[in-house]
């Protein structure tokens, strides 16, 4: 039988004493190494100071100095009932970064708070970042008992306080422990010198916490973190990886992949040095084969087909705490990580900062601070699938990226409807500035005798689908129109230079050439052009750059594509001259090419 | 799930995000129980291929087992091996065997700088070839730039401060104040070109689990860490001058972990064979150079 194994956060305000419990806890248990023990000893010795418990943590120079902790460092100690995992985090502001991390770990948190100094800033805070992470269990010790002469009104005190403070922010405590550290009191057994004090021990307390289940019972979620193909060496299996975060998955299960919709049925469970699987269950790290080749992107993630209860939306409110050096701007461009979904994402509107320390709020903040907690409203560039974090935690959290930096983390509260998207207000903006020229588009289509048109080839055959661009501009240019095909290259290697080592170009690569397509069908060409797998999203939003000219979209062999209705679809080995009078004929009965004129 | 199923599942987790978000990436095996789990883990991970290079850094003084027991699995499992080595240390005989410096100095010249160089590729590297089933000189000298280590965090105190994902600066060095947040399951995997970045899928395991994952997954490990009727073991593997076994009647991973849980290992540190560690704050000035 394996030992169960529990990870607990320690927080509070720096200098309650959060490394000294738990160097009491460690020394107290035995749960020391001889090696370690030794050589904190010898460093006090050499360093002519008192040996401290603290210190026993304090493993590197730089605490040993400063004499506060400045990440989180993981102590293993155990009871006879299991293993835990400590993870001492910070509590200087400084370093809430850390606290956060060290905290998003845990399934339980020991809040220390000062009998002397009573209640801080950060107590508050962490208080609030416990119940942002989504800690369940907070058990709060009020150390120093020793400095308040294990007075019970001075513990009354601070207990009664920081309930009112916690009830406000929806936490219900597990406990309340008075404690010296220091001395050792009420830390492994109840010290006769608080006869009042009647609860657990810490110790005690620790082994009572329990240990989370992992929500197999939740509906199923998976999110795809990559897609393998190990030919080179011989698989031909097209793999789908990832962990299952919630509920559990059969052989045979219908499944869809949000947000694209696209479905298919499990074929197998795969693994390596596994018996044959026929479930796998959440927190498992697995791998699946479809019985259909379906084209999904990584990051989507993986349902139920019947399941309706997930959200995809572009919009969503959220509540987040910011750790950015730089504060957080409304209308600039970030990464949102979601599961393994990455998109960019723009902070529409804050509802509200949170001060911490009073928890008075303020409504009217124009950007979101470091250290901040606020409500605010998204807006990412593509629909992102998600849960509501009040019904399935794991896949409604999310962390914010600057400049290749984690400098956020947050929980969708809500997904929210606009009225009109970002891209749509752009658009009308853009057309209510539009320089017309002194040529109008009527006579245009009477000189060059066509109308303009964007036209987008898509599909996974790179070659075949250009030898029919260059050949239809070929023909289209022979009969006298005004045509331009653009090839890949000409704008990767030239207007979008820029962002061609970012990581996720496609949005800013799609918004550029929609914003060339304006011009291109202003002037009044015919605008040819291959993209090599957009998706419905992608599409839709070229269609919308190029208002009020109009797209046409021309695809060849498998694509990416779910939703969205193409013009004229060819088989990938389509020879290329038919596919050309295809086209030609297409144009002519779409009136884009002008019969009458001929 | 139990408690290894879980480790098992963030492990594999961690090495599908480096594999994911890498380009140039490497895996260091040295040969010990650690890293040998990390490659089973890779195994795991990718379904019984091991899509990501393999690196052993040489110093020429390890003990020569090892050497036969990489190979072997080297050809065995197909893997794409490379090891790098400090030439000049060696042919200078700048070593603490030769009596030329201490042993902190040793490390730092046949561990850190040849694990430095021949990551960026300044000094050269030995590829299997496994037509010819020898090393050869690698013809690719592009920096790795995500480094893939058997870290745990039970190990040692400076350890246990390390992130899943822990950049490195272009020195190598590890600022310890400044590290990037990790919340949840989202770590930093966005860098700026040029950034060298340490991945650490094992943070989270102990000494214990380890041995207990071996024993669950029939890992094959190197004989040395078992009793061979002399009485002695290792616990901890190194170069031969620096590294001395213990006292153990172990002779196969179940009286490992018995030993382990009840016997008298449980109390005492796993490096206490490793004399570098030994000298004034040794690993941890190791590590702030871009020792593993």
């Amino acid at each position: 039988m394996k030992r169960e194994q529990l990870n607990i956060v320690i927080v509070g305000h720096v200098d309650h004493g959060k490394s000294t419990v738990i160097g009491r806890l460690l020394a107290d248990t035995n749960s020391l190494p001889e090696g370690k023990l030794d050589t904190v000893k010898q460093w006090c010795k050499k360093n002519a100071r008192p040996f401290e418990y603290a210190f026993l943590l304090d493993a590197l120079k730089d605490e040993q100095t400063q004499g506060i902790t400045i990440d989180t460092a993981r102590c293993f100690f155990k009871t006879t009932n299991r293993d835990y995992i400590i993870l001492d985090a910070p509590g200087h502001i400084e370093f809430l970064k850390n606290m956060i991390t060290g905290a998003s770990r845990a399934e339980a948190a020991l809040l220390v708070i000062d009998a002397k100094e009573g209640i801080q800033e950060n107590s508050k805070r962490h208080g609030h970042m416990v119940a942002l992470l989504g800690i369940r269990q907070v058990s709060i010790l009020v150390n120093k008992m020793d400095l308040v002469g294990y007075d019970y009104k001075a513990f009354q005190k601070i207990k009664d306080e920081y309930t009112d403070f916690l009830e406000a922010i929806h936490i219900k405590p597990v406990s309340f422990i008075p404690i010296s550290a220091r001395e050792g009191a009420n830390i492994v057994s109840l010290s006769d010198i608080m006869p009042w004090y009647k609860g657990l021990s810490v110790l005690e307390q620790v082994d009572d916490f329990q240990k989370s289940e992992l929500a197999i019972e939740l509906p199923f979620r998976f999110p795809v973190q990559d897609i393998y193909k190990f030919t080179a060496s011989g698989d031909n299996r097209r793999i789908i990886a990832g962990n299952i975060t919630t509920g559990s998955l059969k052989q045979g299960d219908r499944v869809k992949f949000l947000p694209s919709g696209k479905e298919s049925v499990i074929n197998k469970i795969e693994g390596f040095n596994i018996s044959e699987k026929e479930y796998a269950y959440a927190g498992e790290a697995i791998g699946v084969t479809l019985t259909t080749q379906v084209y999904i992107k990584l990051g989507e993630l993986m349902i139920k087909a019947d399941d309706k209860e997930l959200l995809v939306s572009s919009y969503f409110k959220a509540n987040i705490f910011w750790v950015g050096k730089a504060p957080m701007l409304k209308h600039k461009t970030y990464k949102l990580k979601i599961n393994a979904a990455k998109v960019n994402v723009k902070l529409i509107d804050i509802k509200n900062v949170l001060d911490a320390s009073d928890l008075s709020s303020n409504q009217n903040k124009k950007q979101i601070d470091r250290h901040d907690v606020a409500e605010c409203f998204f807006e990412t560039s593509k629909p992102i699938a998600f849960d509501l974090a009040n019904q399935i935690e794991t896949t409604g959290r999310f962390v914010i990226i600057d400049n290749y930096e984690i400098v956020g983390g947050g929980i969708i509260l809500d997904s929210i409807a606009l009225d009109e998207s970002s891209l749509q207000k752009h658009i009308r903006k853009r057309e209510f500035v539009w320089e017309k020229s002194s040529v109008t588009p009527s006579e245009r289509t009477s000189v060059y005798r066509h109308n303009s048109k964007f036209i987008i080839f898509t599909g996974e055959e790179p070659d075949a689908k250009k030898q029919i661009c260059k050949a239809l501009e070929r023909k289209l240019f022979d009969e006298g129109f005004k045509v331009y095909f653009l090839g890949v290259a000409n704008i990767k290697h030239g207007i979008d230079e820029d962002i061609s080592d970012q990581f996720e170009i496609s949005d800013e690569y799609i918004r550029r050439l929609g914003e060339l397509a304006r011009i291109m069908t202003d002037s009044g060409q015919i605008f040819i052009t291959n993209l090599s797998n957009p998706d419905d999203f992608d599409l839709e939003k070229l269609k919308l750059l190029n208002k009020p000219n109009e797209i046409l979209v021309i695809n060849v062999g498998n694509n990416n594509l779910h939703t969205y209705q193409v013009d004229l679809n060819f088989e990938e080995n389509i020879e290329t001259k038919k596919a050309v009078h295809q086209v030609f004929e297409l144009l002519r009965q779409n009136e884009v090419i002008l019969d009458y004129v001929i | 799930m139990d408690h290894l199923e879980r480790l098992e599942a963030q492990s594999v987790f961690i090495l599908r995000e480096a594999f994911r978000e890498f380009k140039n990436l490497v895996m260091l095996w040295s040969i010990g129980k650690d890293s040998t789990v990390l490659l089973w883990l890779a195994k795991k991970a990718f379904f019984g291929h091991v899509p990501i290079p393999l690196m052993h850094i040489n110093t020429n003084y390890k003990i020569p087992e090892m050497i036969e027991y990489r190979d072997s699995f080297a050809l065995k499992w197909n893997l794409n091996m490379i090891y790098g080595l400090n030439e000049k240390a060696l042919r200078e005989k700048q070593t603490f065997p030769d009596g030329a410096c201490d042993r902190i100095t040793c490390c730092r010249n046949l561990k850190s700088e040849a694990l430095k160089h021949t990551l960026s590729g300044e000094w050269t590297r030995y590829r299997m070839d496994h037509s010819l089933k020898k090393y050869v000189v690698d013809t690719n000298r592009e920096p790795y730039t995500g480094v893939i280590v058997g870290v745990r965090a039970d190990e040692e105190g400076s350890r246990s401060k390390e992130r899943y994902f822990s950049p490195r600066d272009k020195k190598n060095e590890w600022d310890v104040g400044d590290q990037p947040p990790e919340f949840w399951n989202q770590f930093k995997t966005d860098f700026a070109p040029g950034t060298h970045v340490r991945i650490h899928p094992l943070l989270d395991w102990t000494e214990l689990n380890i041995w207990e994952y071996i024993e669950k997954e029939k890992i094959p490990v190197v004989s040395l860490y078992f009793n061979q009727g002399d009485g002695k073991r290792y616990r901890s593997l190194g170069c031969f001058p620096c590294t001395n076994s213990i006292v153990s009647k172990s002779r196969n991973v179940k009286e490992i972990i018995e030993e382990l849980k009840s016997g008298k290992l449980s109390n005492i540190a796993e490096r206490s064979g490793r004399e570098q560690d030994k000298e004034d704050n040794g690993l941890e000035t190791l590590r702030r150079d871009g020792y593993m």
